[in-house]
């Protein structure tokens, strides 16, 4: 039986000096966003906020520098984005390219996909989203109908993408699309791009979520030509190349800290409320997050020791999905506020805000029962 | 772990499988101390891990006693390990040689006057099979740890639900060696849930082990159970919960490691002691219903490491107790600390 290996992993000493120096620019650049709009964490989008990030040097830090990027350790970019989460900046508009497109551009992308990508997402200019589920494939990703048929110089798509993030804002999809079909092996014939918005042929449409907000997509592909060039990786590869990119996706700390807003805002209220029946259930949820943030460490610790901890990153995910949606709930049972959308004070707006989108976050980068099935197999149940 | 840490578990996992059988645990639970375990752990060394070489000990760190810890949890090894360990390390801190032989610890209500000590304590562990037990008292905010011979202290014998021995202490002017220590008042209770706290880590992996394999050979509707995705959703949470207990145990004992030095360790200890509780309930749970009937019959040996977790999760500090403790600082702290707080350490 394979058991999960999660080793203490300790922050090197030198990131103090970054930590306190990302704290001192939030401090300046949040000072005036409301905590239900911080409470959006990455789900929250602001180009200008991107920017200043990056002339901080904040975005894609660990990047060899002829890529725009700062070569700095991995361990420098979880505390920057750690501190980010925390403080609910709004990070969204940059936070695909940074976490995931760009080390799998590094990992897999030509050189001259590196040159086009890399430098301006560095820069917080280039935004991308993941083309990744579709009306008839979502849980089930191998299931994926989008077509890219071979014509001179490259491929004809044709299909749609669903729930596509920020697509509305994005300049570049990294996309899975499917170059073959073999109904024996329909994990075979699956192939990624990395795909210019603007060309002819794409439709996006965004929608409507139930906090009545658009940060998912439709995108639709009419006859969309994409260059040879533009094939990310090898094709029929795309299965493997999208695994490899998930343990990036799935223990980073915005794995746990999505509700932090709220428990902070809920701490706040019990400050001015006193009485001692909350304390144990503040003291619970500290453990927890805690806990989660030692785990989420610890799998940092692997991807950086070059290590390919997906198993653990599946962990770490389905624990902090249920924290982050607890959260809600256990607020509601100490203090039982209205949420309010705008117009209470700081805990009731955040308690509307986080009530509403927390059932995403057990949807998000992989439902909780794709992830425990992913776990079960680990444990030789599959 | 580092290289010293592998071959400690390696062996220790060794000799656990060497001594630990069905047999002894059924007779642990009759009354019958586990000498021959006993006595090959002392001859590894393994009962003074948290003892410097100079007092005779191993000179190890809470880290290694997690590992010790862990795999005497996961084979429900009977015997006073933890409280034996925990023992040597706070009269170590407090520079006492510890004596030889299996080690109490003592709760209760007690008063030190003129080098001796009186009152009662209950649920104290194996106190019919040490020869001694550790106590502490404070005064004016000074702590002391006692050296306690038991003699003809020993009131009355009671098991928890585990059936470890929980004995009754009654100590009328009793001639301890004390010492005065730099640990706080409460380091008894505060080690002691750190110990359960790793025992209970171990527990918890053997909970995930032992239904990994039963829901592989158990079948029903022609299939083994474990391929049905309703038991394998359940087993995932299982073992996510035993990963989370030890990451939480592991982060404990290396606080306690940096104990000193301006670094108080509570607040890492609580937090394994109360992830502990918080995947004993849920995975206790998980791991009976796999078993179905089986699991419930005393002939299964899973109530073996079921029960030691129900009984753990209550001694010294149920999660509650360390979480109403931990909670109450946070909120005392303030809201806009936590992060920083829990970032500095």
């Amino acid at each position: 039986m394979q058991t999960f290996r999660f080793d203490l992993c300790e922050l090197p000493e030198e990131t103090k000096g970054l930590r306190n120096d990302v704290r001192q620019f939030l401090a300046r650049e949040l000072a005036d966003v409301p905590a239900h709009l911080r409470a959006l964490t990455w789900s929250g989008s602001d180009p200008a906020f991107s920017r200043k990030m990056a002339a901080q040097g904040w975005i894609g830090m660990t990047w060899p520098k002829q890529y725009g990027g700062h070569e700095r350790s991995a361990f420098d970019r979880y505390v920057v984005i750690e501190e980010m989460l925390a403080a609910g900046a709004p990070v969204g508009s940059h936070w695909i390219g940074d976490r995931q497109s760009g080390p799998l551009l590094l990992r897999f992308g030509t050189e001259e996909q590196r040159q086009l990508i890399l430098p301006k997402v560095a820069k917080g200019e280039c935004f991308l989203c993941i083309g990744m589920s579709e009306p008839d494939s979502g849980s089930d990703l191998a299931a994926t109908r989008t077509r890219a048929d071979k014509v001179e110089g490259g491929y004809k798509v044709n299909g749609t993408k669903l729930w596509t993030s920020g697509a509305h804002r994005a300049h570049y999809m990294i996309a899975l699309f499917r170059t073959h079909s073999d109904p024996q092996n329909k994990h075979a014939g699956l192939t990624q791009f990395l795909v210019d918005l603007k060309t002819p042929g794409i439709t996006i449409r965004p929608i409507r979520d139930l906090t009545g907000h658009a940060h998912f997509n439709e995108v639709v592909f009419e006859d969309v030509f994409v260059p040879d060039a533009m094939l990310v990786g090898s094709e029929g590869s795309g299965w493997g190349q999208v695994t490899a990119e998930l343990a990036y996706e799935r223990s980073g700390p915005e794995r746990y800290l999505s509700s932090f807003i709220l428990l902070v805002e809920l701490i706040r209220r019990l400050e001015q409320e006193g009485g001692s029946e909350a304390e144990a259930e503040i003291g619970r949820l500290v453990a927890h997050l805690v806990t989660l943030r030692q785990m989420s460490l610890s799998v940092a610790g692997m991807l950086e020791a070059g290590e390919n901890p997906a198993l653990e990153a599946s962990v770490v995910k389905d624990l902090g999905a249920i924290y982050e949606q607890d959260m809600a709930l256990k607020a509601h049972e100490m203090i039982g506020a209205m949420p309010a959308m705008g117009d209470g004070d700081a805990f009731e707006n955040v308690m509307g805000q986080i009530t509403q989108i927390s059932p995403s976050f057990s949807l998000r980068g992989g439902t909780r029962e794709i992830l425990r099935g992913i776990i079960a197999r680990g444990l030789g149940l599959r | 772990m580092n290289e010293f840490q592998t071959i400690l578990a390696d062996s220790v996992a060794r000799l656990m499988g060497h001594e630990v059988d069905r047999h002894l645990l059924e007779a642990a639970e009759t009354g019958a101390f586990p000498d021959k375990l006993w006595a090959a752990l002392e001859a590894n060394g393994l009962t003074r891990i948290l003892v410097p070489e100079a007092m005779g000990g191993t000179g190890g760190t809470w880290s290694d006693a997690r590992i010790v810890l862990s795999a005497a949890g996961k084979a429900s090894a009977p015997g006073p390990i933890a409280e034996t360990l925990v023992a040597g390390f706070l009269l170590a801190q407090a520079g006492i040689t510890p004596p030889e032989g299996p080690l109490t610890l003592i709760e209760g209500e007690l008063t030190l006057a003129n080098g001796t000590l009186s009152g009662t304590a209950k649920h104290v562990p194996w106190a019919r099979a040490a020869t001694h037990g550790v106590a502490m008292v404070s005064r004016h905010g000074a702590s002391q740890v006692l050296l306690v011979p038991l003699g003809e202290s020993r009131a009355g014998e009671a098991d928890n639900i585990a059936r470890e021995p929980r004995d009754s202490l009654t100590f009328g002017n009793v001639a301890v060696q004390a010492a005065a220590t730099a640990l706080p008042e409460n380091a008894l209770r505060l080690y002691g849930a750190l110990a359960r706290a790793c025992q209970m880590a171990g527990a918890l992996d053997y909970l995930t082990t032992q239904s990994v394999a039963y829901a592989n050979e158990r079948s029903q509707f022609g299939k083994p159970i474990g391929k049905f995705q309703a038991i394998q959703q359940q087993l995932a949470v299982l073992s996510t919960q035993a990963a989370a207990a030890g990451m939480a145990a592991s982060y404990g004992c290396a606080s306690a490691d940096k104990a000193g030095e301006g670094h108080d360790p509570a607040f890492e200890i609580a937090i394994a002691k109360i992830r502990a509780d918080d995947a004993a309930g849920i995975a206790t749970s998980i791991a009976h219903q796999v078993h179905g009937a089986i699991g419930f019959t005393y002939e299964h040996a899973l109530h073996f490491a079921t029960r030691r977790l129900w009984a753990w999760r209550a001694e010294y500090g149920a999660g509650r107790e360390w979480a109403k403790w931990l909670g109450a600082g946070v909120i005392a702290r303030g809201a806009d600390n936590l992060w920083s707080d829990v970032t500095a350490r």
